[in-house]
C-alpha cells in the first residue's frame, strides 16, 4: 500500500482524519497514486489537479524522501521507499498567502 | 409563521443567518467550508431547504456543495466544469489572444421550478447548467461561442459571468452578464444569445458605445415585470423597459453611480436599491459614510439611506451578489461589506442594523422566506 499523506482542507473533504493508503497497480508514479486516491476518494478529483487537463495545480506541490517530486512527468516512479510504503508521498498545499 | 434565512459567502465560509418574522434575534451558523472562498450560495424556489453552495480555493480548485436540508448537513456533487468542445481564445490584458481557461463558479441560480436544475455563472466567462441536482454540469456554449466572444477582456476581477436573471414568465428567455462583456440575452433557453447593451455608455472604451465589453456589474429584476431591468454597471445605474433591447440611464442625484449591487423592492416593482461607491480605484463608501440609496421611481429621484448605518470612518466595499430583500409584508433588504458586517433592515430601508458585524470579507447574501 502507498501511503499518502493530505493537506488539511482535502482531508476534511475526504472525511479522513490521517493519512490514507491506496493500493496501486503497476508502477509507482505520482500519477497512478494520484488515479488510486481519486478512485477511492472521488470528492478528491479535481482539487490535486485539472479534471480537464489534468494538470497538478499551481499551489499544489508533490513531496516525498525529502525531495521536491512537483515537476517530475506524471509517469516517473516514485523512490523505492515509497513505493514499499516505509515513506509517506506528501501532498502539499504551497504556503503562498491567504 | 413566517421565517427567514440569509445565506452569506465570504472569503472564508459560509454562515447560515436564521430569524423569525420579526428579524431581530438572529441564529448564526457556521462556518461551514471554513478557510474557503464562497462566492455564492443559493436556495431552490421550488424547494427551500435544497441550497447550492459555490466553494473554491486558489489552492484545490473548485468544488459545489448541496444541502436538502436548510444548510444543517451538506454533501459534495459534481465539480467537473469543462467547456464544450475546444473553447477558443478571448483577449487576455495585453490584447493577445488567451486560451478560456475555467477558474472558478461565481454564481448559482437555481431554476424556480425544478430544484435539480441550476444554472452556474463561471469564469472564465460561460454558463453552465446541470439538470440532476449537481451531479453533472453542461455548458450551454453558444454564449461563449458567440462572434463577439474571441473579443471579450476580462475585468480586474477577471472575466467571469457574474449575473444569471431568469424571466419566470418565460421559461426560455434569461439574461447573463459579463464583466467585462456585457449583458446577453436569450429567448430561446440559451441556444441563442444577443448583446443587450444598447445605451450603455463607457468612456472606457474606445468606442464608448460598442457593442460589447461594458463592465456591467449587476442587473436586477422584479418578478412581476420580467420586461423591466435594473444594471449597476460599473459607472452608472441604468434601465432598460424593453427586455434590455436599449438602456437608459437613471443615476440622476446619485451621490456616486458607481458601485456593485443592485436590489428591487419585493413588492414595489418601481423601489430599487444601490451602494454607492466613490469610483473604480477607492472602493469605498464616499466620506467615509455607509449610504444605502433608494429610488422609489425607478431611479432618477434617489434618497440616501442612513438610519443605523455607519456615518464616519467606515471604508469597506459592498459586492455584486451581496444585495438581497425578502418578500415578508415589511420587505426586509439585507446586505453584506467586505469588512464583515451583514447589516439589514426589516421595514425596506428606513432603519438598518447589523445582524452579524465580524464575519470574514462578505462575497455574496442570499434571503430566502420560509413559510
Amino acid at each position: 500500500m502507498i501511503r499518502v499523506v493530505l493537506p488539511a482542507h482535502l482531508r476534511t473533504l475526504a472525511h479522513v482524519a490521517g493519512e490514507v493508503a491506496v493500493q496501486v497497480e503497476g508502477p509507482t508514479t505520482p500519477g497512478a497514486v494520484l488515479d488510486a486516491l481519486e478512485t477511492s476518494y472521488p470528492m478528491l478529483r479535481g482539487t490535486i489537479r485539472d479534471q480537464v487537463t489534468r494538470r497538478r495545480r499551481p499551489f499544489v506541490r508533490f513531496f516525498a524522501c525529502g525531495q521536491d517530486l512537483s515537476h517530475e512527468p506524471p509517469d516517473t516512479p516514485l523512490p523505492d521507499a515509497v513505493a514499499l510504503g516505509t515513506e509517506p508521498f506528501l501532498i502539499v498545499g504551497a504556503m503562498a498567502g491567504g | 409563521m413566517s421565517s427567514v434565512r440569509v445565506l452569506v459567502g465570504t472569503r472564508k465560509g459560509a454562515f447560515v443567518l436564521t430569524s423569525d418574522a420579526k428579524r431581530e434575534r438572529w441564529d448564526v451558523s457556521g462556518p461551514h467550508f471554513a478557510g474557503w472562498e464562497i462566492y455564492h450560495l443559493k436556495g431552490s424556489p421550488a424547494d427551500p431547504n435544497r441550497l447550492y453552495a459555490s466553494q473554491s480555493s486558489g489552492w484545490f480548485g473548485q468544488i459545489i456543495q448541496r444541502s436538502n436540508d436548510g444548510g444543517a448537513t451538506w454533501e459534495q456533487v459534481g465539480n467537473a466544469f469543462a467547456y464544450d468542445g475546444v473553447p477558443g481564445t478571448h483577449q487576455w490584458y495585453d490584447g493577445t489572444p488567451h486560451p478560456w481557461e475555467f477558474a472558478r463558479v461565481w454564481h448559482l441560480e437555481p431554476s424556480p421550478t425544478d430544484p435539480d436544475t441550476v444554472y452556474a455563472g463561471v469564469e472564465d466567462a460561460a454558463l453552465f447548467r446541470t439538470v440532476d441536482g449537481g451531479m453533472t454540469w453542461h455548458e450551454l456554449p453558444a454564449l461563449r461561442e458567440h462572434s463577439s466572444g474571441a473579443s471579450w477582456q476580462p475585468g480586474a476581477g477577471g472575466m467571469c459571468l457574474h449575473t444569471i436573471v431568469l424571466d419566470p414568465a418565460n421559461a426560455g428567455r434569461m439574461y447573463v452578464a459579463i464583466s467585462a462583456a456585457g449583458a446577453f440575452r436569450t429567448d430561446d433557453g440559451g441556444t441563442t444569445w444577443r448583446p443587450i447593451n444598447r445605451g450603455l455608455h463607457s468612456e472606457q472604451l474606445p468606442d464608448p458605445t460598442a457593442e460589447v465589453g461594458h463592465c456591467v456589474h449587476r442587473i436586477a429584476m422584479h418578478p412581476s415585470r420580467p420586461s423591466v431591468l435594473f444594471m449597476q454597471k460599473h459607472w452608472d445605474v441604468m434601465r432598460s423597459d424593453d427586455a434590455g433591447d436599449s438602456w437608459r440611464e437613471v443615476s440622476g442625484n446619485l451621490l456616486s453611480d458607481f458601485g456593485f449591487p443592485i436590489a428591487v423592492h419585493a413588492h414595489e416593482p418601481e423601489t430599487i436599491y444601490v451602494v454607492p461607491i466613490k469610483s473604480d480605484s477607492e472602493h469605498f463608501p464616499p466620506d467615509g459614510k455607509l449610504r444605502v440609496y433608494r429610488s422609489r421611481t425607478g431611479g432618477n429621484a434617489w434618497e440616501a439611506l442612513t438610519n443605523g448605518l455607519p456615518q464616519e470612518n467606515c471604508y469597506v466595499n459592498v459586492l455584486r451578489d451581496a444585495m438581497a430583500v425578502d418578500a415578508l409584508d415589511s420587505c426586509g433588504v439585507y446586505f453584506g461589506t467586505t469588512g464583515g458586517q451583514v447589516y439589514a433592515s426589516a421595514d425596506s430601508g428606513e432603519r438598518w442594523a447589523p445582524i452579524v458585524r465580524d464575519l470574514p470579507a462578505v462575497l455574496s447574501v442570499e434571503v430566502q422566506t420560509l413559510q
